[in-house]
């Protein structure tokens, strides 16, 4: 796990097959090693054993409520950006068992879920996703109560970060101050060039894996190289006002003007953009469901038909869904209308007042996964026309 | 404890794909039959007992007089009534007669006509009687009746949620093939219960568990429209085995009408 800020961490400079060696290394060092893979159509987390499973020469070209994986043969192994899996999914899994009961001879056994001890690297993560970790360690770790299954499986993690190079349409890192760069919080962060990865380390850890792997620091001019074609990225991003056709399609280019954002939606609650959102938007949780940063889950009791064995499940929830506001007078948030404001007020606005920090990382996964296209940046501009 | 609750299950216009579910339910069948009695089961024994029962299972749906009759007095020999399947809880694919001349289907079907009675219409069992609990699916999940059948031995709410496939699509990691393939998936208007299964298998889903808690299939097919689906493909897709069901029905009249197509998508 990461530790705070700390100068003069190590640097190191990795030739293209020498992705390889750190796979390795990593493995040897007892984790298992997960990055993005290609999969069904989509670039997702699934366990890497070599970098030649990585997504060498392709391009995810994203919009609302579409995704398609491109043939580039200029691209390296990082530049696809985000996909509908998130870290999220490694510190705290879909569905999750936090107890089980068993009544033997008139008595009941309670015997709370072991803590998970799989140490787990994560290769290929985001400025946007770095940023998603720091909001869900606040929500699980630095309040009054802390989660342990999530603390268990936080304090295992490795984290490789790429800086980025490409963004997607969807994309709107730059408005969020998340990224294209990766701003801390990993272990070690990649940055790829023609010619190999600059490597630059954020934690003891990282730099220990760089000591004893023994790799040479990368020259002058790579490292600047690496700093520039970010700062690049982002440049472009903040410059943004156009369309791209990537494969064929017209995209947006997103942006979002945070400014003054809490007190514009928190203020603007009777907008008539609320009732046109509910029009379209399904309430198929979606938009929860791939947000890094959503965190709602719902605790149920399953029991076998006798009532003798029973495990008390946690999974994903989504406050779309007419139970996560039922309460004993019936569903709080009855139309799809007030739920979809629920879900953006508190992501953009009383995220704020709640954890002193924004929901949203500007990853635009809702924008892509919602299949009709709902894009948050599009309601806010909306909403304060 | 007192006697044990007597179960019944009885069939009407069906496949009796949902009954075998409970056949099928190997493991936890002894359980079952260990805590309720199973008074009225054909499927599963020729020995009956009669009614009155205290859960009655109806799978299947209303399509003749005599169904019509029957189901009424189902109702008043059960405490609990639940219907189980696409056809007891919205007509089945057998309701797609609703859109049709029934009489043209049977001349062209059966070599003698004449020998058929039945009504121009296959009906869901809550058109005609009350209904406790209405559990879905074409079939329906063996694992969603085995709960159904523990909670109401217990006296609880069944642990069966109304919210969309994609959760549970999501959940499990699957790829959405709407958003990445393009393909017309009805995952987020249909309720889940199956694990989202089709989307496993890089298909999309078509709807076998009816529509979810308040759904909005008329945005979903507006945007499918204008992503490029055929309007008649959307209406068949709408119009599968829970066709009847009105969320499914209007919307896929809406759509045949052409009315629900447009700028659904589009900002104002
Ligand atoms: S609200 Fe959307 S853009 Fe923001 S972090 Fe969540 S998924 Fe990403
Ligand atoms: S905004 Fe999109 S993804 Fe989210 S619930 Fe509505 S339709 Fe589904
Ligand atoms: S594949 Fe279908 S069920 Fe799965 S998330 Fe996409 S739209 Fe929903």
């Amino acid at each position: 796990m990461t530790e705070p800020e700390q100068a003069n961490h190590a640097h190191a400079f990795l030739l293209p097959d020498q992705l390889d060696a750190l796979i390795e290394r990593l493995r040897e060092q007892g984790y298992r090693t997960v990055g993005p893979r290609v999969v069904d159509g989509a670039i997702v987390y699934r366990d890497v054993e070599r970098a030649d499973e990585l997504p060498h020469g392709y391009i995810d070209t994203q919009d609302g409520g579409r995704y398609r994986l491109v043939r580039d043969e200029d691209a390296g192994a990082f530049d696809h950006v985000v996909g509908p899996d998130s870290l999220k999914r490694f510190v705290f899994p879909s569905c999750d068992t936090v107890l089980r009961a068993d009544l033997q001879d008139g008595s009941w056994t309670m015997t709370p879920a072991g803590l998970p001890d799989e140490p787990v690297a994560v290769i290929g993560v985001r400025g946007c996703d770095l940023q998603a970790l720091a909001v869900t360690d606040r929500v699980f770790l630095e309040g009054p109560y802390v989660d342990p299954l999530y603390e268990a499986r936080r304090r295992n993690m490795f984290l490789v970060a790429v800086n980025c190079r490409r963004a997607a349409a969807t994309c709107f890192c730059h408005s969020m101050n998340t990224g294209p760069a990766a701003g801390g919080g990993f272990d070690l962060a990649l940055s790829e060039l023609a010619d190999g990865f600059v490597v630059e380390s954020g934690s003891a850890a990282g730099d220990e894996l760089i000591a004893t792997a023994g790799w040479p620091a990368p020259d002058t001019a790579r490292l600047e190289q690496a700093r520039a074609q970010t700062a690049q990225l982002e440049a472009e991003m903040h410059a943004r006002d156009g369309v791209v056709r990537d494969d064929g399609a017209m995209s947006r280019q997103r942006s979002l003007d945070t400014e003054g954002i809490h007190d514009l939606l928190l203020g603007r609650l009777s907008h008539a953009r609320w009732e046109d959102i509910g029009d379209r938007c399904l309430a198929c949780s979606n938009c929860t469901m791939v947000c890094p940063t959503c965190f709602c889950s719902s605790v149920e009791e399953v029991s076998d038909l006798a009532g003798e064995h029973v495990t008390r499940e946690r999974s994903w929830a989504s406050c779309f869904t007419a139970e996560h506001s039922y309460m004993n007078s019936g569903t709080v948030r009855k139309s799809i209308a007030s739920r979809y404001r629920q879900w953006l007020t508190h992501k953009l606005a009383s995220w704020h007042d709640q954890f002193g920090m924004s929901g949203c990382t500007g990853c635009g996964r809702c924008i892509t996964w919602c299949p009709v296209g709902i894009d948050l940046t599009e309601e806010v501009a909306a909403i304060r026309d | 404890m007192a006697a044990k609750p007597k179960l019944a299950v009885f069939k009407f216009a069906s496949c009796d794909g949902c009954q075998l579910s409970l056949l099928d339910a190997e493991d936890e069948l002894l359980a079952v039959a260990g805590a309720v009695e199973i008074a009225y089961f054909l499927e599963a024994r020729t020995q009956t007992v009669d009614g009155p029962y205290d859960v009655g299972i109806v799978e299947g749906s209303v399509t003749t007089e005599h169904d019509r009759q029957r189901i009424r007095d189902v109702r008043r020999q059960c405490k609990y009534l639940v219907s189980i399947g696409a056809c007891a809880t919205a007509g089945g694919i057998q309701a797609l007669r609703n859109w049709a001349a029934v009489d043209e289907f049977i001349s062209h079907v059966y070599a003698r006509p004449d020998y058929i009675s039945t009504l121009a219409t296959s009906t869901p069992i809550a058109e005609h009687v009350t209904v406790d609990f209405e559990l879905r699916g074409c079939p329906i999940n063996k694992y969603q009746l085995v709960e159904l059948i523990a909670s109401l031995l217990k006296g609880r709410k069944p642990r069966v949620p109304e919210y969309s496939v994609c959760v549970e699509c999501k959940r499990r990691g699957t790829v959405c093939v709407a958003v990445a393939q393009g393909v017309a998936c009805l995952g987020p208007v249909t309720q889940a219960g199956c694990g989202a299964i089709c989307p496993s298998y890089n298909r999309e889903c078509f709807g076998c568990y009816g529509p979810k808690e308040q759904p909005n299939p008329t945005s979903l097919a507006a945007h499918y429209a204008e992503a490029g689906s055929d309007k008649m493909h959307l209406v068949r897709l709408l119009r599968n085995f829970n066709a009847h069901a009105p969320a499914f029905r209007d919307a896929s009249d809406l759509v045949e009408s052409g009315a629900a197509s447009g700028d659904a998508t589009e900002a104002p």
